[in-house]
């Protein structure tokens, strides 16, 4: 055997035998992934199918720890009425967590507006998320890259570094950030990334009876829902902030904001 | 889990209330504090510039109220820092901006910005202050039965000098120079101490109001407004009590045979407010037109975010924003300096004024920029937490803020003893 064989058999022999062992105690399926450029997530969102019943809102409390109660939430629900003599009534309460069950409108300090059926023009539900933006402004201005990027597509917040000085706060331009109340650090949807990188599905995804909310790997051609969010027409959130969301929304009425 | 989540309040709900349709997780979460934090840093920053107007343009009459507002923005300094370390959710925390400074961030520049700043101001303070503490040392030494308190003094003034005991007329025209300097730099480095806490806000993309390439300009003029118009009321207040104390010889200063009568303390408080309101009033000029600039600019280009701007600026905040802002803290003291028989008192008041108006400048950018919701449909209110009920509502409440805002003049008082900021000079005494 020349020299040159034996250094690259061993080599291979050496790297072959350290697979398994690193698979087993070292290697975190996380950093697998994340090293891996053949994923990027995202998410799509089909506005003609949610019936705004909140149980992804309630999933998604559960599923991350955000204190039931609290006025602060990771995904909402948001409701849009349009009525004939073209007013447009937006609401959320409590983010839809309980869904929406009555017909009148909140307008915020325990106001209402009931409105009449018969003058109801179009009516849908739009259910929001953070974006995990392409060029995230968030992350942008993090003093302390406490808000990062992970390789495959996915804004994250490093909850031991956060100093919570709420500048990703105000950077995000769809309101998907807020202090969570217990842990006194920047929070914001994370894709579910402790489920996603272990092949489940989201807790939204899985908890919509509706099939409204779906993710993908959208770097994979083959899967129905990139191949959706390839060949139909999709939209996405405030395009104009050049944040380059990666939630796509299928039947986006043009005064969603 | 349950049991706590009851009652379990997300930041900013204590002073939000909402109205119409506002995002879920919106909140007013940049509050009180981080009204102060601009307001304290332009103080220092103005302070600092009406200080070189003597140090590095040579304005010959400001030298004793340049002294003093050098020793001001030098008290000034800490507090700069101290609402933003008071506002973070992880207080403790706010050295990782050190640690691991992210520069794509305005935040992070902070402490780079800061401490080099510092770094200018002390080096200047010794320049002016070198021979003095080479004079006292040695007086101090040259004493007999020193008491504890006057051996500290020497121990301390002997170790301020930094072993550069020379007092040749030689030796304290280099420091002169070197003085001129390091005021010099410090200028546009004030001016970038400022200049960036405008940049904080003129970058978030995502606030209408904020978002515009003129909020630093903006923000370092009214800088120099405010803390030329502090320097000035504060100068006067001490010499109305320097005065007193001259005549009633309650001070130990005063009863040195050399010390300053009270009419020559009005005298040179007179000269010294007349010159410095001058200056006072062409940064007000410049701010004011930039302010305007920006708004007629918004209302003429009127884009899409204009509509609920137009709401906010001329109907929610129209008392705030131009009653209180443009007519009582600009209008008005513009009016009280340039119209004749103009005297000390009137400036002071004057001054006051315009000490509210440039805090009410910060508040409406600072609150007004966060009284819309993103969704563009609903608004938001922020109730000033009065009565603290724990440590969040104390902090960014109205005790908070008071506290920032008596620090420097603490700060100042215990400064004054090291750099007292009216000595005379022996030479100019002789003359
Ligand atoms: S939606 Fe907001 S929080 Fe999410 S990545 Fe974009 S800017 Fe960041
Ligand atoms: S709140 Fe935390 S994550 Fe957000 S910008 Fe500040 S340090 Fe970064």
């Amino acid at each position: 055997m020349k020299r040159r064989d034996f250094l690259k058999k061993t080599i291979m022999v050496v790297a072959g035998a350290s697979v398994p062992l690193s698979a087993l105690d070292l290697v975190d399926p996380k950093e697998v992934l994340a090293a891996n450029p053949d994923i990027h997530w995202a998410f799509l969102i089909d506005t003609h199918k949610c019936v705004g019943c909140g149980f992804c809102v309630k999933a998604c409390k559960t599923e991350n720890d955000i204190p039931f109660d609290a006025k602060v939430t990771r995904t909402w629900v948001e409701r849009y009425v349009y009525t004939k003599d073209d007013r447009r009534y937006v609401d959320s309460p409590d983010g839809a967590l309980y869904g929406y069950t009555e017909s009148r409108i909140d307008l915020g300090q325990g106001n209402f507006k009931e409105i009449d059926p018969a003058n109801v023009g179009k009516a849908f539900f739009v259910p929001k998320l953070c974006n995990h933006c392409e060029t995230p402004p968030c992350t942008q201005v993090c003093p302390v890259g406490a808000t990062y990027k992970t390789d495959d597509g996915v804004v994250l917040v490093d909850r031991s570094w956060c100093i919570g000085c709420g500048y990703c706060i105000m950077a995000c331009p769809y309101g998907a950030r807020f202090f969570h109340p217990v842990e006194k650090v920047a929070d914001k949807c994370t894709f579910c990334y402790h489920r996603i990188t272990k092949g489940l599905e989201t807790a939204c995804v899985n908890a919509c009876p509706f099939g409204a909310r779906e993710m993908c790997n959208i770097r994979d051609i083959n899967e129905p829902t990139t191949k959706i969010i390839m060949n139909q027409r999709v939209g996405v959130l405030k395009d104009e902030f050049g944040t380059r969301p990666q939630a796509f929304y299928i039947g986006l009425a043009q005064e969603v904001r | 889990m349950l049991e706590q989540a009851a009652h379990l309040v997300v930041h900013g709900e204590a002073w939000t209330v909402k109205e119409l349709f506002v995002l879920p997780n919106e909140y007013i979460y940049w509050s009180i504090q981080i009204v102060m934090y601009p307001f304290m840093t332009g103080l220092v920053a103005g302070a600092f510039v009406l200080s070189s107007l003597y140090h590095v343009f040579h304005v010959e009459k400001l030298k004793e109220i340049a002294k003093f507002s050098l020793v001001f923005s030098f008290s000034l300094l800490p507090v700069a820092m101290m609402p933003l370390l008071l506002h973070l959710q992880q207080p403790f925390r706010g050295i990782n901006v050190m640690m691991t400074p992210h520069f794509t961030s305005a935040i992070a520049a902070f402490g780079i910005v800061f401490t080099t700043y510092a770094c200018i101001v002390a080096t200047e303070l010794w320049f002016v202050y070198r021979a003095y503490f080479v004079t006292t040392a040695l007086e101090l030494k040259a004493k007999a039965n020193k008491g504890a308190i006057d051996t500290f003094r020497q121990l301390l003034f002997s170790v301020l000098t930094l072993g550069a005991w020379d007092i040749s007329k030689e030796a304290q025209q280099k420091d002169h120079k070197a003085c001129t300097k390091m005021a010099a730099i410090g200028i546009p480095v004030a001016c970038f101490l400022h200049g960036y806490a405008g940049f904080i806000f003129g970058s978030v993309k995502a606030n209408a109001l904020w978002m515009t390439p003129l909020m630093p300009v903006i923000f370092i003029c009214s800088a120099v407004v405010s803390g030329i118009a502090l320097c000035i009321l504060y100068y006067v207040v001490v010499q109305e009590a320097r005065k007193f104390m001259a005549r009633r010889k309650l001070a130990r200063w005063a009863k040195d045979p050399s010390a300053p009568t009270a009419e020559q303390l009005e005298g040179a408080k007179k000269e010294e407010v007349e010159i410095t309101s001058n200056y006072l009033m062409y940064f007000m000029i410049a701010a004011i037109t930039l302010e305007i600039l920006d708004l007629i600019f918004r209302g003429y280009t009127q884009v899409k975010s204009w509509d609920i701007l137009r709401e906010v600026i001329m109907e929610r905040d129209f008392i705030k924003i131009f009653v209180l802002q443009y007519g009582l803290g600009n209008a008005l003291p513009f009016l009280m300096m340039v119209l004749p028989g103009r005297n000390v008192r009137r400036t002071t008041i004057a001054c006051a004024l315009v000490l509210f108006g440039v805090f009410m400048m910060r508040w409406n950018v600072v609150i007004g920029g966060q009284a819309f919701s993103l969704s563009f449909a609903g608004f938001m209110h922020y109730h000033l937490p009065i009565i603290p009920h724990d440590m969040e509502t104390f902090k960014e409440g109205l005790f908070g803020a008071l506290t920032v805002m008596t620090t420097p003049f603490v700060l100042f008082y215990f400064l004054n003893m090291i750099f007292p900021a009216f000595m005379v000079d022996k030479e100019d005494a002789q003359h």
